[in-house]
């Protein structure tokens, strides 16, 4: 049978001599004609895996095979594949008649069917007669343009984009998204595309890549990872959600987010989940309506929609809808059962959010967590005014600024003495797990605690937890 | 009113400390005065001398054959130096750059006595060969090379050199086709510093030249020893025929970057 994967790559790690690795184990397969995005925040490794198979880095460990052979040594000048760059990387010094015939000249290609093939792909870009002009003279699309037609002329088999539209402004942006993806369709070559834009990703891919901290964390088209994402990690990346932590209450019975909703997924009763709602598919109905009540707290208008927050408890809402709320109102939320992804928690890490008070410690349900917060948030430092600032010198806003806590189910104390914890609640549910009962605990906050503790209490028993603070883990998100 | 007219009469005293002395050579030059003093009256015998001994004609050759032959060495290896030490690792670029910087810094006295002990005394390399003055001018120039190189390799886009590997050039065609066109500026200046660096210099030369050999500044600081005036008076003529070139070239960059300016705010 005929293999028609034009590249794999097969545990392909890169590691630096600091011992960061930038690439761990990534494992693709790439059919002939494929358009793929590596999508990613910056610093992903998506760059450093398009590197290697351009052959500008090469992999620590691991294998890269052009249709079934292996590549992975040879210099980027024997691979048959061109790149287009993040900043064009046109030669100045050249004009763009012999930018775009500099890689056929490298091949001996012959006068008059260099001038043929050039001319041809300059009117596949749409610049025809730019031949004898200066590269400075162009504007960044068009010279974004002569990039591409200079990798183009050589007809790669495989194309590698690195964030090429990063540069262009909106309108020229998506333009050249279409243009992109017309000429994949015409030329068939295989497209190999970096972005951190995740609309870029889903408007133009056969199959998107989405990767964080050098691992691959989900491959599928772009309707999968949009509707069926795997961790919360590219729920949150791909597009706008809700994310919540919850637990299974019964068959196809969902609680989070300070509500019990039906869901279509079956998954057995008592196991964590984390629970994904897309802002467009949350109803606001009258509060008796819903499933959930909560408080309008803010509203943007947006054009197509408004983008309403509200809040339930302690849980946020982030909602779009084209009908507008008014702030303040009382409003009741419903989600229809297919709106609601289910995925089983990797692992049972409770995380909570915890507020910086004015003194600059931590606070959690009126608790002070004795820890320093310039600790938490790496480089950051108080100024003499009292104002909190981040390593790059900007002022953290203590309102609006929340730290991630983690901590883990096993490092949780259960008491009855109601004082001595951080957080109280009632035991809402327990499984015996071999050696130990594993407890779902619902808070006063509505934040579900996972715990593990080898006695036997019972079902609605109140009870306190008591978390160590060198059991903490705090993590400082950088909000917009 | 009072501060503009303080400014300017700042600037003419300060432009006449800088001027006045090569002006009143300028002037000398075209006298037949013997010392610097009374004139009697206007002569181009300086000039004429200057051209027609050949003592002079062959120092003066001499001089430029030496200046730009040690300007070519001294660019190629200051720019190949450069260029590896770019592409080399953080810590290579790190002590390349270091080592660079000692012979700049360091007084030519000691640069020219040690490569004289090193070549001539430990080597034995004769003097009469040339090579320890070429060696020496080659040393004195490179890290001034490197110098102006270097920001150049900075300043260019680091994916120039990878675009052109990944459109089929070797590594060797990337770097001339490619790389060298993007730094020429600053190999150019390299060169220019190369070139007056070799024509200045003194210390080196002295410790390292063939005995009857002379540039023109070992040969002006034995002549302004000498007794022989019409020598003497005749270099007054050079002196005044390089600060005529310096001032011309000088002109011409200075217009060039005007022009260019103006095109690129057009």
């Amino acid at each position: 049978m005929e293999n028609t994967n034009i590249i794999e790559l097969k545990h392909v790690t890169r590691s630096f001599e600091d011992g960061f690795n930038a690439v761990t184990d990534f494992n693709l397969e790439v059919k002939r004609g494929e358009f793929v995005t590596f999508l990613g925040p910056s610093g992903c490794g998506k760059t450093t895996t398009l590197r290697m198979i351009a052959g500008f880095d090469l992999p620590t460990s691991g294998e890269i095979l052009l249709n079934g052979r292996s590549i992975t040594d040879l210099p980027p000048y024997r691979r048959p594949i061109n790149t287009v760059f993040q900043r064009y990387a046109l030669f100045p010094h050249m004009n763009i008649y012999d930018n775009i015939a500099y890689g056929l000249k490298q091949k001996k290609t012959p006068k008059d069917l260099i001038e043929k093939k050039v001319k041809k792909v300059l009117s596949l870009v749409d610049l025809e007669g730019f031949e004898r002009r200066n590269v400075s003279t162009l504007s960044g699309g068009q010279q974004q343009r002569i990039a591409i037609a200079r990798a183009l002329v050589n007809e790669p088999e495989i194309l590698l984009l690195d964030e090429p539209l990063g540069a262009l402004d909106l309108k020229m942006r998506q333009e050249m998204q279409y243009e992109l993806k017309d000429m994949h369709d015409k030329l068939g070559i295989t497209f190999i595309y970096v972005t951190h834009d995740q609309e870029e990703a889903l408007t133009m891919s056969d199959k998107i890549v989405v990767m964080n901290e050098g691992r691959v964390q989900q491959i599928g088209t772009p309707e999968d990872i949009y509707n069926e994402p795997i961790n919360a990690f590219v729920a949150d990346f791909i597009g706008e959600s809700n994310i919540f932590n919850g637990i299974m209450t019964g068959k196809c019975k969902v609680r989070f987010g300070g509500g019990e909703f039906d869901c279509v997924d079956d998954v057995a009763e008592g196991t964590h989940i984390t629970a994904v709602v897309r802002p467009e598919d949350i109803e606001i109905t009258a509060p008796e309506k819903g499933i959930v009540q909560g408080t309008v707290t803010n509203v943007i208008f947006k054009g197509i929609h408004y983008e309403i927050t509200v809040t339930a408890g302690k849980n946020e809402y982030e909602i779009q809808s084209t009908k507008n709320a008014a702030v303040g109102n009382r409003v009741g939320l419903f989600v229809e059962p297919d709106g609601i992804h289910i995925m089983i928690a990797e692992d049972h890490t409770n995380v909570f959010y915890a507020d910086i008070n004015k003194d600059f410690r931590l606070e959690y349900n009126g608790h002070k967590i004795e820890t320093s917060v310039t600790k938490i948030i790496t480089g950051s430092r108080r100024l003499e005014d009292g104002s909190l600032v981040d390593a790059q010198g900007d002022v953290i806003d203590l309102n609006r600024t929340r730290i991630r806590v983690e901590i883990q189910p096993e490092d949780i104390e259960m008491t009855d003495e109601q004082d001595t914890g951080l957080v109280q609640g009632n035991i809402s549910n327990l499984i015996y797990q071999g050696d130990h009962y594993s407890y779902v605990i619902q808070t006063d906050l509505e934040q579900d605690f996972v715990v593990y503790d080898e006695d036997l209490w019972n079902m609605g028993d109140r009870v306190s937890l008591i978390m160590p603070l060198d059991k903490m883990k705090f993590i400082y998100n950088r909000k917009k | 009113m009072k501060k503009k007219i303080g400014t300017s009469v700042f600037l003419c005293i300060m432009l006449l400390v800088l001027y006045l002395p090569i002006v009143i050579l300028a002037v000398y030059s075209f006298t037949d005065a013997t010392n610097i003093g009374a004139i009697r009256g206007f002569s181009m015998h300086n000039y004429v001398t200057l051209f027609t001994t050949p003592e002079l004609l062959e120092m003066i050759g001499g001089t430029l054959i030496l200046a730009l032959g040690s300007a070519v060495l001294a660019t190629f290896l200051g720019t190949i130096g450069a260029i590896g030490s770019f592409y080399s690792k953080k810590k290579v670029n790190a002590a390349i750059s270091t080592i660079n910087q000692i012979p700049v810094i360091n007084a030519d006295v000691v640069t020219g006595f040690s490569i004289c002990i090193l070549l001539v005394v430990v080597l034995g390399v004769s003097k009469d060969t040339f090579v320890p003055l070429v060696i020496g001018h080659v040393t004195l120039c490179a890290p001034f090379v490197y110098l102006s190189v270097m920001p150049k390799i900075r300043q260019m886009d680091s994916s120039l050199y990878e675009a052109a590997l990944d459109l089929g050039a070797t590594p060797f065609g990337a770097l001339t086709q490619v790389v060298i066109p993007q730094i020429v500026p600053g190999i150019i200046s390299g060169f220019g510093l190369a070139v007056t660096l070799s024509l200045d210099d003194y210390f080196i030369t002295t410790y390292t030249k063939p005995a009857t050999f002379n540039t023109i500044s070992t040969y002006v600081v034995n002549a302004t020893k000498g007794s022989q005036t019409t020598i003497k008076t005749a270099l007054w003529a050079l002196s005044t025929i390089i600060f005529a070139v310096v001032i011309l070239f000088v002109a011409i960059v200075n217009f060039r970057t005007v022009k260019k300016e103006e095109a690129q705010d057009v």
